[in-house]
């Protein structure tokens, strides 16, 4: 006499092979979920104190990305502007705006404004920007077209792979380094003048493919 | 078993492992005779081959290491596999969170010379051991201190520190510093008090303030000088009592002695070509880390080691310089007292004979005979803890060798006022049982309840007094007995200044706001001058406005030197962007040997002030002519300060109040003034402020009356009586450091004790005595009897007992209760030794923790086959040869290497090291254990600290430690320090078993570590067979929850690990990665010997070097290409990237007969 019935067979099989292909969809909605904007942050708006503008400040009244962020070609961290450097023009003009209450409200009771972090790496990694911009990497590489951007968003995914995708070809980001902070830099049209290009600033800025582990994680 | 402790405070403390066997030191005596087991050995353990030992040797971890045994149950293998299934099941989804919104917060007016993301450097000093400064360099994040580095301008500092200036950045952030100001142990305000007080102070004042009474440690500082003198003439009748308990107690009284006043006295290592040392040498006066730094310039041996000094090492305890000695000598103390007599008489500095052992007698001949042939170029040391008869004696020797005036000087003391501490605490004593205080303000965290000698019975004294005030770090053993506790600020928040050992000035300046609104000891002293609201900063401009601008010609010459080459340095060159004038100057300094100077930061890192205070809004109310009359009175009436005005034109004693100045002469003067203060802070010392030579001569009467004494003593002694012999920690000092972590948990040089101390006996003694480790004694010096636990330590002289100070405290943050209290052993009478001790067993056991066998380097296996054994037995953990035979061979250690051939030696393929190489070279022969490097390298690092429970199953963190190794007899060892950071294999064993690829290979040779990586197999450390790696058993680091100050000593440039994860010495990738970036930015390379790691910076005798193999002009090239170089266990094809320098001896043939004792055993080479 059998204990099971002949149609457990049938579910034995498809319980197996079913698991497999749960595994590997379980795996895949893992993987998707990890790639998201929802996990990196790519693309994503975030709430800021003052909805400050990157497009009217760059674009419409042609700030050099250095005026703000100071310490982008000595440091690390490219430095994000004290209240005075807003005050500096803000004092003059658009005194009375709602919009920028909360600079004011800083500068008058020395209180800092709390920005929301937009590119925010893992603290175990150490990105410095002082390097990138020395060995030809423009701001646009990875930050995007900042002055199309009304609103401030994160365009790269800034995951690893995509850090490695560059680190191990560095050549193919680098440009002349009286580019780098200019945000709409092409490279010649012509591939093989690009080539030549990009062979050329390889060799005259000395960009290596770093790829040990401590280039990142110390 | 359970440990029972003798005095209960610990009693919740368990032991998990099973208590050390008994020893057999007669087998281990056996052993040692037959020349069986390897030459050097770490410990008793090893060389009576315990099973413990054995265990230790092939176990990654000690046993039970790796088990959860923390919680009081402890968990079952079955729960535990429970648990960690659970928990990898679930380990997928924690990879799915989603990082957490961030805030970033920029300043509202960002100051100047702050960049984010770059730290800052400020000269400032630190004072330890009787206020003596050491030049330092402090590290600054926006604002925070995080690690302290030399100053190389600084006479004392030269560059290194001690382990004392690199882990106050912890008692800095130490939460359990005191955080209020206390009335009755009730919160008050400081306006309370000063309130209360100048109301005392009023009442006081008819007669002429007698009653009040200020108690502090030894202080150098000009400016309290100053005070204190403004105070007295406030107050004639106050009276001002110091007690410094590990001060220059005998020191002083020999000078006095010998010469009639408190000189103090300075030594030359530089040019001494033979050295005795009786003592602990390299500790005196402050100055223990230049003398290092000089004595290591002579030991290192002078064109290509043709010549080096000898070195002979007398003492009843080891000190670190004896394990760099050529000879060393153990006699009990009274003995040692006697061999200097003995020394003297063969010198014909006294007369008469005195009685010693057989082999002392030999040393006297030799060591006589070997001063005198090297006279004006030899050097006896005698330490604090010899009886002042002996130091007069050794202060005779020094003269008859005609070494005064070359390599031994005298000087007019740099401590304000030297009074005689041990009458001056006897008679506040007597003052206050007398009922003759008033009002008692103890200071500057004096912490005489615990500290003053046990006959004068101070806190019974102290309550007798209507008014008690403690100022301090701690809210201590004192601070309970008293009315008020005022907070004290820490040297890192505070103004204030203080001389170094050789007389030079620096000024101290905070690099952060006081954490808990503390008050700095001028504060408080001008509160008592009826200015309760002036601050530090006010009080020490005021003090310096008359008298710099006289010092500002020396400033404008270091100013000069600092532009170019020399000069104030950082250890990464920061602010080395601003130009190529940075840049020229680091080159100029790398041949200097110097690590980067940058002459483009100067003068504005030392001005800007770190935090909210700016000079802009306190520099401008300072001016000479606004300051209060008392500022600059009395200017000439101090005995030290006499030299620093008197090396001054223009600054000399002030005849009258300075408020007179006025008009255009005080805004030149502010300018003036200005400059010169700006230069100074920058600088970190006031150039022409040392002191300068003093004349001396012996008094030939105190000779003979020394002399005598020490007979009489000498005659007195039996073999057998045991003398108790009372030193400071060499950790936690006085007391003072308890509680802090870092030096808590640092293994005691030579000792290896962490977290507490012990009675430390010799081998012989123990056995006569039939005590055992752990055994806790009762320990009566004449009436009194304290309860402590026993270690046995080969290289103690028979008959002597070691106590260290401060242990057994009672109100001491993470101190409190550990170990055992030496003070109440310690009397007037009987300082640092006290003779006729009595030891009884108690029957009790105290379980010390002691690293000396944790992470064995397991070559050999003393039980298993004897051919094998005796064949891994020649496997030379530490090689060493003798001067003579390597000026006959230079090759000798390289004969001896068993390097395999590398070329044909892997699976994997050669790396091909192009760019950099990065290697490592320790030179063993100057290496002293001071342990300096490895707190350099948990601050740096950001190490934690686990406890005493977890470091004796063997998890503490230390990523380099100091592995000390014994040789020869077991009753006259030779001792050995072998640091030993990760060895950065280039044939890792550690790389390949990584499933993960947690740790990889680097292009310039590091084995990387990736923390976020890991996933904690520990196959790694399994691997490694010099056992270098340290894994994060539990959640070790600060936790910001918890304890969030703590967050802040970290550096920010290095991961916190997190539990479960491995770690190591990566050469201070971090450090590396900087230079790179900052060469790459500045598109220069990165200038030779520029480089350096945090424990070779932190090195005082310059053992480790570090740098790129592939570049020449690298210092390590050359030390890895030297013929004393050589590979720790290269055998096993591992191409250790950090190699050794051989010990080279240079022996006494009078005292070792070549192919003697040590050498013949080495003669298969």
């Amino acid at each position: 006499m059998q204990t099971f019935h002949r149609s457990s067979n049938v579910i034995a099989r498809v319980s197996i092979f079913g698991a497999i292909f749960f595994l590997a969809f379980l795996g895949w909605v893992m993987a998707s979920l990890f790639n998201s904007s929802y996990a990196s942050g790519q693309d994503v708006f975030k709430r800021q104190p003052v909805p400050f503008s990157h497009e009217h400040h760059v674009q419409g009244l042609g700030i050099d990305c250095r005026y703000c962020h100071t310490s982008v070609e000595k440091s690390s961290f490219a430095g994000l502007p004290p209240t005075e450097t807003c005050m500096n023009c803000h004092k003059q003009i658009w005194t009375n705006a709602d919009l920028l209450e909360p600079i004011r409200a800083s500068y008058r009771t020395g209180e800092p404004i709390e920005w929301t972090r937009v590119h925010d790496l893992p603290d175990y990694v150490y990105f410095n920007h002082s390097v990138h911009v020395a060995k030809g990497i423009g701001c646009a590489t990875c930050h995007g077209e900042v002055d199309k951007m009304p609103l401030m968003f994160q365009k790269a995914s800034l995951q690893m792979q995509w850090c490695l995708d560059c680190h191990r070809d560095p050549s193919k980001n680098v440009r002349p380094r009286e580019e780098v902070f200019n945000l709409n830099w092409q490279p010649p049209a012509d591939p093989q003048e690009a080539q030549a290009l990009r062979a050329r600033l390889t060799k005259e800025y000395d960009v290596k493919s770093l790829m040990s582990c401590s280039t990142c994680h110390r | 078993m359970d440990s029972v402790n003798g005095k209960g405070k610990c009693g919740a403390e368990k032991a998990p492992e099973p208590a050390p066997a008994r020893l057999n030191l007669e087998a281990v005596r056996e052993r040692l005779r037959e020349k069986r087991g390897p030459e050097f050995w770490r410990s008793l353990d090893e060389l009576a081959a315990t099973s413990e030992f054995q265990d230790l040797v092939h176990r990654e971890f000690p046993r039970q290491a790796s088990e959860w045994v923390d919680t009081a149950d402890g968990v079952s293998r079955r729960r535990f596999l429970q648990l960690a299934s659970a928990s990898l099941a679930l380990a997928g989804l924690t990879g799915c969170t989603k990082q957490p919104l961030e805030k970033i917060v920029p300043y509202v007016r960002q100051p100047e010379q702050v960049i984010p993301g770059k730290p800052l450097y400020f000269a400032t000093a630190l004072t330890f051991g009787g206020g003596y400064a050491t030049g330092v360099l402090a590290e600054s994040h926006l604002g925070r201190p995080t690690k302290i580095e030399g100053n190389p301008d600084h006479p004392a500092s030269l560059g290194a520190t001690d382990l004392f200036a690199q882990a106050s950045i912890l008692t800095l952030y130490d939460p359990e510093r005191s955080q209020t100001l206390l009335q009755n142990g009730r919160a008050s305000t400081w306006g309370a008090f000063t309130s209360q007080v100048a109301g005392r102070l009023n009442a006081l004042q008819p007669t002429g303030g007698a009653g009040l009474r200020i108690l502090t440690g030894s202080t150098t500082s000009p400016t309290l000088a100053d005070q204190m003198q403004q105070l007295r003439t406030r107050f004639p009748a106050a009276r001002w009592h110091r007690w410094e308990p590990a001060g220059r107690h005998q020191s002083q009284a020999a000078a006095v002695g010998a010469f009639g006043r408190p000189l103090e006295t300075r030594y030359d290592f530089t040019r001494a070509r033979v050295i005795l040392a009786v003592g602990d040498a390299l500790c005196e006066g402050g100055a223990g880390v230049r003398y290092a730094r000089d004595f290591a310039e002579g030991r290192r041996g002078r064109g290509d080691r043709q010549e080096m000094s000898r070195v002979y090492a007398v003492e009843s305890v080891p000190a670190n310089l004896s394990s760099v000695a050529d000879h060393r000598l153990q006699l009990a103390p009274a003995q040692v007292e006697a061999f200097v007599l003995a020394l003297a008489q063969a010198l014909g500095v006294a007369g008469g004979q005195v009685a010693l052992p057989a082999e002392a007698q030999k040393w006297v001949q030799a060591v006589a005979q070997d001063l005198q042939q090297n006279r004006g170029a030899s050097l006896v040391v005698g330490d604090e803890y010899l009886s002042p008869a002996a130091q007069v004696l050794i202060h005779g020797i020094n003269q008859a060798l005609g070494n005064s005036g070359v390599t031994v000087s005298y000087q007019e003391p740099v401590e304000v006022d030297p009074v005689d501490q041990v009458r001056s605490i006897t008679e506040l004593v007597a003052d206050m049982n007398a009922g003759q205080v008033e009002l008692l303000l103890i200071l500057d965290g004096a912490n005489p309840v615990y500290t003053a000698p046990a006959d004068l019975a101070f806190a019974q004294a102290l309550q007798k007094v209507p008014l008690r005030v403690h100022h301090g770090l701690y809210q201590d053993e004192t601070s309970v007995y008293c009315h008020w506790h005022i907070p004290a600020t820490h040297e890192l928040e505070s103004w204030g200044d203080a001389r170094s050992f050789d007389g030079t000035v620096s000024l101290i300046q905070p690099l952060i706001d006081p954490l808990y609104d503390g008050k700095s000891i001028y504060e408080v002293v001008a509160a008592m001058l009826g200015k309760a609201d002036a601050t530090g900063y006010d009080v020490v401009r005021q003090y310096w406005t008359p008298r710099l601008p006289g010092l500002a010609a020396g400033l404008e010459q270091l100013s000069k030197d600092t532009a170019g080459s020399g000069g104030i340095t950082t250890a990464l060159g920061m602010g080395g962007f601003s130009g190529d004038s940075g840049f020229s100057g680091m080159v100029g300094a790398s041949g200097a040997g110097a690590p980067g100077a940058n002459g483009a930061a100067s003068p504005s890192p030392g001005v800007g002030m770190p935090a909210n205070q700016g000079l802009g809004t306190q520099g401008g109310a300072n001016l000479p002519g606004q300051s209060t009359p008392g500022g600059a009175q009395g200017s000439g009436d101090l005995g030290s300060e006499s030299t620093i005005a008197g090396s001054s034109a223009q600054g000399g004693p002030a005849t009258g109040p300075a408020a007179g100045v006025t008009g255009a002469g005080a805004t030149a003067g502010g300018n003036a003034f200005e400059t010169a203060w700006r230069r100074a802070l920058h600088a970190g010392l006031i150039p022409a402020t040392a002191s300068r030579p003093a004349a001396a001569a012996v008094n030939g009467g105190a000779v003979q009356e020394s002399a005598r004494r020490i007979a009489e003593t000498a005659g007195r002694f039996q073999p057998g009586q045991i003398t108790l012999v009372l030193r400071p920690d060499p950790t936690i000092w006085d007391g003072r450091f308890a509680s802090n972590a870092w030096l808590q948990e640092l293994p005691k040089p030579i000792l290896k004790l962490v977290w507490d101390n012990a009675l430390v006996v010799s081998p012989g003694t123990a056995q006569r005595l039939g005590v055992e480790y752990h055994d806790v004694v009762t320990l009566t010096a004449g009436n009194r009897t304290q309860r402590v636990a026993v270690w046995i330590l080969p290289g103690v002289a028979d008959d002597t007992a070691l106590l260290t100070l401060g242990y057994g405290r009672q109100h001491a943050g993470k101190g409190t209760g550990q170990g055992f209290n030496a003070y109440p052993l310690r009397t007037t009478q009987a300082l640092w030794t006290a003779p006729g001790v009595k030891i009884e067993k108690t029957g009790d056991r105290y379980i010390l923790v002691n690293t000396q066998n944790h992470h064995v380097i397991g070559l050999y296996n003393v039980n298993e086959d004897e051919e094998a054994s005796e064949e891994a037995a020649k496997r030379h953990v530490i090689r060493h040869t003798t001067l003579e035979r390597f000026r006959q061979d230079p090759e000798v250690i390289q004969k001896e290497r068993e390097k395999p051939d590398y070329k044909n030696m892997t699976m994997y393929g050669n790396h091909p090291y192009e760019g950099h190489k990065w290697g490592m070279v320790i030179d063993l022969n100057v290496c002293t254990g001071c342990s300096a490097c490895v707190v350099a390298c948990q601050s740096e690092n950001n190490i934690p600290s686990v406890g005493k429970e977890q470091v004796q199953k063997g998890r503490e963190m230390h990523w380099l430690r100091i592995d000390r190794y014994f040789g020869g007899d077991l009753d006259a060892p030779s001792i050995h320090n072998q640091p030993l950071p990760c060895m950065q294999c280039e044939n890792a064993p550690c790389e390949v078993v990584c499933p993960v690829a947690a740790t990889a290979h680097s292009d310039e040779g590091l084995n990387d570590m990736v923390y976020n990586r890991c996933v904690g197999t520990r196959y790694c450390s399994n691997n490694c067979p010099y056992k270098v790696r340290r894994f994060n058993f539990l959640r070790y680091a600060p936790k910001a929850e918890e304890t969030p100050v703590l967050t802040l000593a970290q550096n920010p440039d290095v991961t916190v690990r997190m539990r479960g994860v491995m770690e190591k010495c990566t050469y201070c990738v971090q450090r590396i990665e900087q230079a790179k970036i900052e060469s790459k930015v500045e598109r220069r390379p990165i200038p030779a010997n520029w480089l350096q790691t945090a424990c070779q910076q932190a090195c005082p005798t310059h053992a480790i070097t570090f740098g790129d193999l592939n570049d020449e002009q690298w210092e390590v090239r050359k030390w890895h290409d030297d013929p004393l170089n050589y590979g720790l266990i290269e055998e096993i094809n591992t191409r250790p990237r950090t190699t050794y320098l051989a010990k080279l001896r240079n022996p006494n043939p009078a005292l070792e007969p070549a192919g003697g004792a040590e050498g013949a055993e080495h003669g298969h080479a």
